[in-house]
């Protein structure tokens, strides 16, 4: 990140430390009240957790698992299998915890932090603006004549490389780092689409098996949830950039 | 709405005057009901005026989001059932995702081939515990599920001519095991799950299910033996909901987690099977736990069967191929109970590698790296990570881990949940279904093969929707609920909430999971599982002293993970209570003590002259297990195996014989 960039992110950091929004619901009426948490700053210090680090394992999800088990259990993040939804910011990138290795220097810190622009409580961001932004670009096949479908299987003939690329490998989990490291989706975020759901639009844009493509709602270039981008390109430490080139 | 304040009163934190938030954050904060559900819910203070409970009506309930769930929500919804999808993740978390190797079908693109085979293949693998009719309708089903699934987008792996390839798999055989290895597996390179699970959301969206994302099921709601919906507990606000449904289907897969070591989520934590044992009903046949024979050793992630598939083979200590040994024809792609079995003889008879030499090695650098790259990226990249392993140098080091869980909710071949006695045999229990690793159906009887889990979600979930617009139609008027129905439920959940005993969560949970993992593994004794009931009655009777630490009701994990303690015990003390009792050894579980299969007639013999045993005296049956939640006590009865198939005209039903490899 360049100096510039970096201070901003700091900022925004600093901003989404201080407040925390969390929604109260009733069925009656929808009443925000928001609450002011601090977020803790993570230390991994072998010399004071005794033998934990040999039961802790080598990787960040590990480390938070543990505090919750053994020193903090109202410690909340989310985490389940390879699925993308322990994504976090990790010392200033967003990462997934399950992926990040320990850095075993225990005279630096690890900060943790939820993805920037999206709070719900601790280390949880809140999803449902990013998942209703991927739900719009109607993510599925669509064929003229689907009274055959299940009868047949379609043969694919796009180049076949550049699909596997976008779709294989690496693979694409919803983890939300790439749009949340990105400062016009910061900014925008409700009407930029932001660089993972563009990635995903261009996916089913070259998908030959897709009959519909030119009524497909993310064809227009010149539409404002494309047009926000202004291919700043920041990187996330866990993904390669060909997504972000692809768009 | 005084009850409402009151609640606003208990349930608001302290709050201080904050900044406008970014626009982004404020219209992330909105409703899910506005978002994705319909406007037909109501707020009762039936069950307390501390935790009013939101009212919803739908024609069916789908509680779980992953494969067999998100196939079940949106067949309905596509049938016009107003459906809600109930699930404690959103779709794309749920453990689908990690599924690596691929889904059988017998398309027969790489060779000629029938779906028999296929059946004939998984009647094998099951040991004969599995029931045929189901199994027959799986295998039949099979192509057409997999071109479904092609058709709704799917990017499987292609052939040179553009059709879906299919590679090798584990116990897949050619003209009923005589005719050499079957290619039927189809995939998407080694992510064949992460892709299925994407496809099928995706697909979801063109329909207008109501997803309740991140909604804990709390329980069903049972009057009068029928199922009549699920109660809830929403995770990001705490409010109670209650999806009142004349169908209810659970999609909630497997319980992994008991064990110490396993290649699951942290959330398969039995919840479908714990909130049908807390209804009465029973779980079968859970004492079948698989044990993969390739989690990396230390990390327990998995390393596919596709890789052994793709030419990849498992190394001792003194560089053999020892599959060659164990099973001369299948070798590396033997039934996965039997490779794991025989690498921990190799381990335990002192060829295991590594300084501990506990564990083998699975190499695949004799493989080209192209091939390699194109067909195994996935596993490539975790052998880096979790070992850091370069595949195409070095080999990986594996060890035999938890994986899949062949019991499960007892259903039949549609999807109904089913109980049984022995005058009136299986009976439908009104309104529930199960599909996917949560039930039992049972199609992999003993042992599952590989590839078959992905198929078995397809299958079951379309079936499940099936069989609901068969014998229902939308719009139906439900019948009454008692105003108070999941008292039971809130009253649990409060009482964990405030729970302040002397043991935490943590430390309950991983009592339980070492007791699974020393005296519930790969091989048994009766003696070691006798030690392990008695050690797992003392671990239940613990959660009376558990203490919680979050108070809160917004986002409370610690709350949540302790729900999911308290089914993850439900699970592992039916699982290790059946397994004691079972004295033979079937498909994945192996004694020691008892070393082989009892079935009615020796088949191991010719047939002639030998009586047959009466149902007490033999195994080729079922467990039903039933559990006491307030003691721990678990009940075991026993369940006929379906013999027959759905057609014998069609596919003849296989005789039981020895099962080789």
């Amino acid at each position: 990140l360049s100096p510039r960039s970096h201070a901003s992110m700091e900022q925004c950091s600093a901003i989404a430390n201080a407040m925390v929004a969390s929604a109260f619901f009733t069925a009656a009426a929808l009443a925000p009240e928001p609450r002011i948490k601090h977020f803790q700053i993570y230390h991994w210090d072998p010399d004071t957790t005794g033998d934990k680090p040999r039961i802790c394992g080598p990787i960040v999800l590990d480390a938070l698992i543990n505090i919750k088990n053994e020193m903090d259990p109202t410690l909340t993040f989310r985490h389940s299998c390879i699925c993308g939804t322990c994504a976090m910011n990790i010392n200033g990138g967003n990462t997934l915890a399950s992926l990040n290795k320990l850095d075993i220097n225990t005279s630096k810190p690890i900060k943790s932090y939820p993805l920037p622009h999206m709070y719900v409580k601790d280390l949880v961001p809140a999803m449902n603006n990013f998942y209703a932004q991927y739900k719009s670009i109607e993510p599925f096949l669509n064929k003229r004549d689907e009274s055959q479908e299940g009868k047949e299987q379609y043969h694919q003939t796009i180049r076949l490389a550049i699909l596997k690329g976008l779709l294989e490998h690496p693979i694409y989990i919803f983890c939300a780092c790439c749009s949340t490291s990105c400062p016009s989706y910061w900014w925008n975020g409700d009407q930029y689409l932001g660089p993972a759901v563009l990635m995903q639009a261009y996916c089913w844009l070259i998908e030959s098996r897709d009959e519909f493509t030119e009524d497909r709602p993310s064809k227009d270039p010149f539409s404002l949830p494309k047009k926000k981008c202004h291919t700043l390109v920041f990187k996330t430490s866990h993904n390669d950039s060909p997504h972000v080139k692809s768009i | 709405m005084a009850a409402l304040s009151t609640a606003s009163r208990v349930l608001a934190k302290k709050v201080l005057s904050a900044k406008a938030l970014p626009a982004v954050s404020q219209s992330s904060r909105k409703l899910h009901f506005s978002v994705y559900g319909k406007n037909n819910s109501k707020v009762s203070d039936g069950i307390s005026t501390q935790y009013p409970v939101v009212d919803h009506e739908f024609d069916a309930v789908v509680v779980g989001a992953g494969g067999a769930g998100l196939r079940a929500a949106f067949g309905l919804s596509e049938a016009g059932f107003n459906t809600a999808c109930v699930t404690k993740l959103f779709p794309t978390r749920s453990h689908t995702v990690a599924a690596q190797g691929g889904i059988n079908a017998a398309l027969g693109n790489m060779e000629g081939d029938d779906w028999r085979w296929h059946f004939y293949d998984t009647v094998k693998g099951s040991d004969w515990l599995g029931d045929q009719d189901a199994i027959h309708y799986m295998t039949e089903q099979a192509p057409h599920a997999v071109v479904e699934l092609e058709n709704f987008g799917m990017p499987f792996s292609r052939t040179e001519d553009g059709k879906i390839y299919q590679r090798a798999f584990g116990g897949q055989s050619l003209k009923f095991g005589k005719g050499g290895q079957a290619h039927r597996c189809c995939c998407v390179a080694d992510r064949t799950g992460h892709s299925l699970l994407h496809t099928l959301y995706g697909r979801s969206l063109r329909y207008d299910t109501s997803y309740f994302v991140e909604y804990f099921a709390l329980d069903l709601l049972m009057e009068d033996g029928e199922c009549k919906g699920v109660i809830a507990l929403c995770m990001e606000d705490g409010s109670i909901h209650r999806f009142r449904s004349k169908n209810t289907v659970i999609a909630t897969g497997g319980y992994g987690r008991t064990y110490f070591s396993c290649t699951s989520a942290h959330t398969s934590t039995g919840d479908g099977n714990a909130m049908v044992t807390r209804a009465g009903l029973p779980c079968q046949d859970l004492e079948f736990v698989q044990f993969h024979p390739t989690g990396i050793y230390g990390a327990g992630c998995l390393i596919t069967e596709g890789c052994r598939g793709e030419g990849g083979i498992l190394i001792n200590s003194e560089g053999e191929r020892f599959m060659e040994r164990y099973a001369p024809n299948a070798k590396d792609l033997a039934s996965r109970d039997v490779v794991s079995r025989s690498i921990t003889i190799e381990i335990r008879e002192g060829r295991g590698c590594g300084p501990e030499k506990d564990h083998a090695y699975l190499q695949l650098h004799h493989l080209p790296p192209q091939q390699l790259a194109t067909r195994l990226p996935g596993i490539s990249e975790t052998a880096m990570i979790f070992a850091g392993v370069d595949v195409t140098k070095e080999p990986i080091p594996v060890l035999p881990t938890v994986h899949y869980n062949m019991g499960g909710i007892p259903t039949n071949y549609r999807g109904q949940v089913i109980t049984h006695t022995p005058e009136e045999g299986d009976k439908v229990v009104p309104g529930l279904f199960a599909c996917g690793e949560a039930a039992c159906a049972s199609v992999h009887g003993a042992n599952r093969l590989g590839a078959n889990s992905l198929l078995d979600l397809v299958v079951f979930g379309r079936a499940c929707a099936h069989t609901i617009a068969d014998i229902c139609t939308p719009g139906e008027k439900l019948s009454p609920l008692k105003t108070n129905a999941g008292e039971e439920s809130v009253a649990n959940l409060d009482k964990l909430r405030f729970a302040d005993g002397n043991m935490r969560t943590s430390e309950i949970r991983v009592n339980m999971q070492k007791t699974m993992q020393n005296h519930a593994a790969v091989f048994r004794t009766g003696k070691v599982l006798k030690e392990g009931c008695d050690k797992m009655d003392a671990v239940y009777q613990t959660l009376d002293d558990i203490k919680t630490f979050d108070r809160g009701i917004v986002w409370n994990t610690d709350l949540v993970e302790t729900l999911e303690l308290q089914n993850l015990m439900l699970n592992a003390v039916q699982t290790i209570n059946s397994a004691e009792q079972r004295q033979e050894s079937r498909g994945a579980h192996s004694r020691e003590d008892f070393k082989d299969r009892m079935d009615e007639l020796d088949y191991a013999k010719p047939l002639a002259g030998q009586v047959r045993k009466p149902f007490e005296e033999h195994w080729r049956k079922h467990t039903l297990s039933t559990v006491d939640p307030k003691t721990g006590k678990v009940t075991l009865k026993y369940r006929p195996v379906i013999d027959n198939s759905l057609d014998a005209e069609d596919c003849a039903a296989i005789p039981p014989a020895i099962r080789s490899y």
